[in-house]
């Protein structure tokens, strides 16, 4: 009986919203959870700029690649080594983070007294020669990588279908994240990390070995961009197309955050995917500007970002 | 046996003697190709490398030569950018004097290629474009369009579909020049054939996610939502589709489908939907053949636009040798004039517009039960005879 006032109640309360501004919220619901679902990418890739640019002064543009590599890499696992979803999860990151640990030591770390601009375009190259050999050898059409069996399916919920794996999207990406900005922010070994890159000839007399714990942040950032990679690669197509075409939302994304800002990134990321999908709900054909309209208007009114400290 | 070999010569070598005079309509010696393709952006494996590879083997199998004349082959990377794309061909036509461009991709790359190709009198074989523009309101006497059309897939796939009672579409629609036309083409065929168009969404090329849109098509109560889009957009929201379930309560139609994207497909998701192609490589023993030859080469099956690239290379081959000439003119009338008939072209003629009008197919896509080997995928419905497929010529596209 309760159940059914309860019911009642609520279905009534639903006709009345659904008639505000002739819009139907059950519809705008489910618009605001897949742009939620889609922010959770943006904010891991972003979180994996924030740190590197942050903390290494280095602007990543292989990011995107790495974020392709992650998803290929999955692939790779499954079809030549028989390596599930799973594994790949844990051991993509960590593959992709060793190269480019590799990639930081023996690349970028001998032009690291340069200009920011040297780092810029050889992280481009390098982003362009990685896209360019998965074309050659794997097409450009993607190849096909399915979700895992245990999260097949999905739930109906009052204002769509959301499908187990969105879900599980979300989740894995905000424990991320936020474990991360939790040891950068919160512990001992965060303010290590902050007081290195603060002051690295200060921390080098403290005994602190302050190239090692570059390599490693550059690793770890990177290994971000890996995971979400692997996380992408059931929902989207796997092909070398796919970290370019989101390389520079999330760099757009870093600038409204506040370039270097960890939280920021974060938040700016979830932000910025519900943004997107609102505009995909009222006016698709601007979804792919609306991030870069929002960069613009942020870069006027506070040109440090919306969490980066002022100058 | 020696004598024989000794007859062949002199018969070889007379009837090189013979077509040495007639050479003398080979413009600059040489009958020179030009290639221009994607040949590393989202349509390279579309028509790419592929498509020069195709044209190698039609000059392979010519012979290398024409009424005595090598054939020389030129390729290049558009980029899908209509700047880079005509600027090449100019090049091409000014210092390299290439003879015919073959190949032609992205829509809006052909539509800046063919002005300057007509502007300079040569011939454009068109393989892989799917706007139907250069046959109607962009129409040429040096066009010819062989393999499909957005005309031909709206006509194939959604016509049979409306007529069995599918009557409400909603679209998800490419937003460019291509997506629009298939959607504005397909909207007249469902509306003349008594169905509705209940909304569509008009997503940005490489949309990553397509989430917000299939919800969209969900809630429009639809009973078919149509994918006027292709490559990675296609593979994209057909998965996404999948995912949230719509493909369970409603059907939803690929309109563009190329051999590759649907390789590229699950198919426990793309199982059993229905597309139009213009060649699929597992028709009959002439096409498993040339398709074998193709794969060795190439290391994957022909798409469409492969199959297209060889088929129109060869018809214009043989309308050089049987015209005499190179002349563009002459040889667009000869090529109208006889009727292209190989592994591709079936029951087929060249039309005064342009239009290779041929038998195309619809397909559907198989279960991952019924598939022999990787390469297997499409179950062959029915075949669509060309007249069906393609629209009427339009009386001021009438080249004669």
């Amino acid at each position: 009986m309760k159940g059914t006032v309860t019911y009642t109640i609520f279905a009534s309360l639903g006709d009345v919203m659904a008639t505000i501004f002739g819009i139907n919220l059950f519809a705008l619901s489910g618009q605001l959870l897949v742009g939620l679902i889609n922010g959770s990418f943006y904010a891991l890739l972003s979180l994996g700029l924030a740190i590197i640019f942050g903390l290494l002064k280095i602007i990543n543009f292989a990011q995107g690649a790495m974020y392709m590599l992650g998803a290929f890499f999955a692939w790779m696992a499954l079809n030549y080594m028989g390596i599930n979803y799973w594994w790949a999860l844990l051991l993509v990151p960590l593959a992709v983070g060793v190269l480019a640990i590799l990639m930081e030591r023996f690349l970028v770390r001998p032009i690291a007294n340069e200009d920011h601009l040297y780092s810029l375009l050889l992280t481009f190259g390098v982003a362009l020669v990685l896209q360019g050999l998965f074309t050659h050898f794997y097409g450009s059409s993607g190849l096909p990588y399915q979700i895992p069996a245990e999260l097949k399916g999905g739930t109906k919920l009052p204002f769509m279908y959301l499908p187990n794996y969105r879900a599980w999207i979300i989740v894995s990406s905000l424990v991320v994240c936020f474990s991360t900005w939790w040891v950068i922010e919160k512990t001992k070994l965060g303010a290590y990390l902050r007081a290195g890159t603060e002051n690295p000839q200060l921390m080098q007399g403290f005994g602190i070995n302050v190239p090692l714990i570059t390599t490693l942040t550059f690793g770890f950032g990177v290994a971000l961009a890996a995971f979400a990679g692997v996380l992408a690669a059931p929902v989207y197509s796997v092909s070398p197309e796919m970290g370019s075409n989101i390389l520079i939302v999330v760099f757009a994304i870093v600038v409204i955050g506040g370039m270097g800002s960890i939280g920021g990134a974060i938040l700016t990321g979830l932000m910025m995917g519900v943004v997107e999908g609102l505009t995909k709900f009222f006016y698709p054909e601007a979804s792919t500007t609306v991030i870069f309209l929002f960069m613009v208007i942020v870069l006027l009114v506070k040109p440090a970002g919306l969490f980066g400290k002022e100058a | 046996m020696k004598a024989m070999k000794k007859t062949l010569l002199a018969v070889a070598m007379s009837v090189a003697a013979a077509t040495g005079v007639q050479a003398e309509g080979i413009s600059n010696d040489v009958v020179k190709i030009g290639v221009l393709a994607d040949m590393g952006g989202v349509y390279a494996d579309i028509c790419g490398q592929g498509c020069v590879t195709a044209v190698e083997m039609a000059v392979e199998d010519f012979g290398g030569t024409v009424l005595g004349k090598p054939i020389e082959i030129v390729s290049a990377d558009d980029q899908n950018k209509p700047d880079v794309g005509s600027a090449k061909v100019r090049q091409w036509i000014e210092d390299e004097n290439v003879d015919v461009v073959t190949g032609l991709v992205a829509s809006s790359v052909t539509g800046a290629v063919t002005k300057v190709l007509t502007d300079a009198k040569k011939i454009a074989l068109i393989s892989a474009s799917a706007s139907n523009a250069f046959t109607t309101k962009a129409c040429s006497p040096y066009n010819a369009h062989w393999t499909y059309n957005v005309a031909a897939l709206a006509n194939g796939t959604v016509k049979p579909m409306v007529e069995s009672g599918k009557k409400k579409w909603f679209f998800i629609t490419a937003d460019y020049a291509f997506g629009h036309a298939l959607e504005g083409i397909a909207t007249k065929v469902i509306e003349s054939s008594g169905g509705e168009v209940v909304g569509a969404v008009r997503a940005p090329l490489g949309t990553t996610d397509f989430s917000s849109y299939v919800l969209q098509a969900q809630a429009s109560g639809a009973d078919v939502v149509g994918l006027a889009n292709a490559g990675t957009d296609f593979v994209n929201s057909l998965k996404t589709a999948a995912e949230f379930g719509l493909t369970e309560t409603t059907d939803v139609a690929g309109l563009l489908v190329f051999t590759p994207n649907a390789q590229a497909l699950d198919p426990a998701i793309a199982a059993g939907m229905k597309a139009t192609t213009g060649f699929y490589w597992d028709m009959d023993d002439q096409t498993r053949e040339w398709s074998a030859r193709f794969k060795a080469r190439h290391g994957s099956i022909p798409a469409m636009p492969h199959a297209g690239a060889y088929s129109m290379t060869m018809h214009y081959l043989n309308a050089i040798k049987a015209a005499g000439t190179d002349d563009s003119d002459a040889v667009m009338k000869q090529m109208k004039a006889t009727k292209p008939d190989d592994f591709f072209a079936r029951n087929a003629y060249l039309r005064n517009d342009g239009r290779m009008v041929h038998d195309m197919l619809l397909v559907s896509i198989k279960d991952a039960a019924s598939r022999k080997s990787a390469d297997d995928i499409y179950n062959i419905e029915a075949t669509i005879p060309g007249d069906v497929a393609f629209n009427p010529m339009l009386p001021e596209c009438d080249f004669k």
